[in-house]
């Protein structure tokens, strides 16, 4: 099968989801397919620098229960943010700021985590995911 | 193949760890090891059973054997280039 290339669009901010597409981008990464990634609104603001290491909790389908779930599996677990640093390690991975969304929250890109390679448009993230799926997380 | 021949270069011990983190850990000790090492990976992990075969498999090197316990399993693989 051809290595084509994975690309997700983060725009949630908790802490299951985002945990859910760094495990997809890690799995990837590890198999050889390049992984394209491009943060928008809660997701950007999550990959903040001074925000990045914070709870963020759940999304609002988990209830109760679900959050208490994901707590405890977060003990035994690597954050999504060091996930992401090691499928940065292994493999091909591009973190891309949204443009748009950097000018919503008025921020800059040394207000980001060093995970983040650059702040991109919409346009040149579709240029780069031309070769592979899009999944919006 | 004797049991000498099988002796791990390294053994790694990734029980209690979550999916994808034995398989990651193997990754790195791959990318450390020379030709020929042989690595084993203990896992508990039931992705690991599907993860480890398949990366091994496309990364081109050698699953050498998978050894079923009750609650976990090793995984012995051969760096191969």
């Amino acid at each position: 099968m051809e290595d084509t290339t994975l690309s997700l669009i983060l725009f949630s901010g908790t802490d299951d989801k985002l945990g859910a597409a760094a495990i997809l981008a890690t799995g990837a990464a590890a198999m050889g397919r390049p992984v394209n990634l491009f943060l928008q609104y809660w997701a950007l603001d999550a990959f903040r620098r001074s925000k990045i290491a914070a709870d963020h909790g759940v999304a609002a389908e988990a209830g109760a229960y679900g959050a208490s779930l994901v707590k405890q599996g977060q003990a035994g677990e690597r954050h999504w943010s060091e996930l992401l640093r090691q499928a940065k390690d292994i493999g091909d991975v591009r973190i891309h700021a949204c443009a748009l969304s950097m000018e919503l929250f008025g921020i800059d890109k040394g207000d980001l985590d060093p995970l983040v390679d650059d702040v991109e448009g919409v346009a040149a993230f579709m240029n780069d995911a031309t070769a592979g799926p899009i999944a919006f997380i | 193949m004797t049991i000498t021949e099988l002796a791990p270069t390294k053994t790694i011990d990734a029980r209690g760890m979550a999916c994808p983190g034995p398989l990651l850990n193997l990754i790195g000790a791959i990318r450390q090891g020379q030709v020929g090492d042989i690595i084993e990976v203990i896992s508990g992990d039931a992705g690991s059973k599907t993860d480890i075969p398949a990366w091994v498999a496309k990364a081109k090197h050698e699953m050498v054997k998978i050894v079923e316990e009750p609650t976990f399993a090793r995984f012995i693989v051969r760096k191969a280039r």
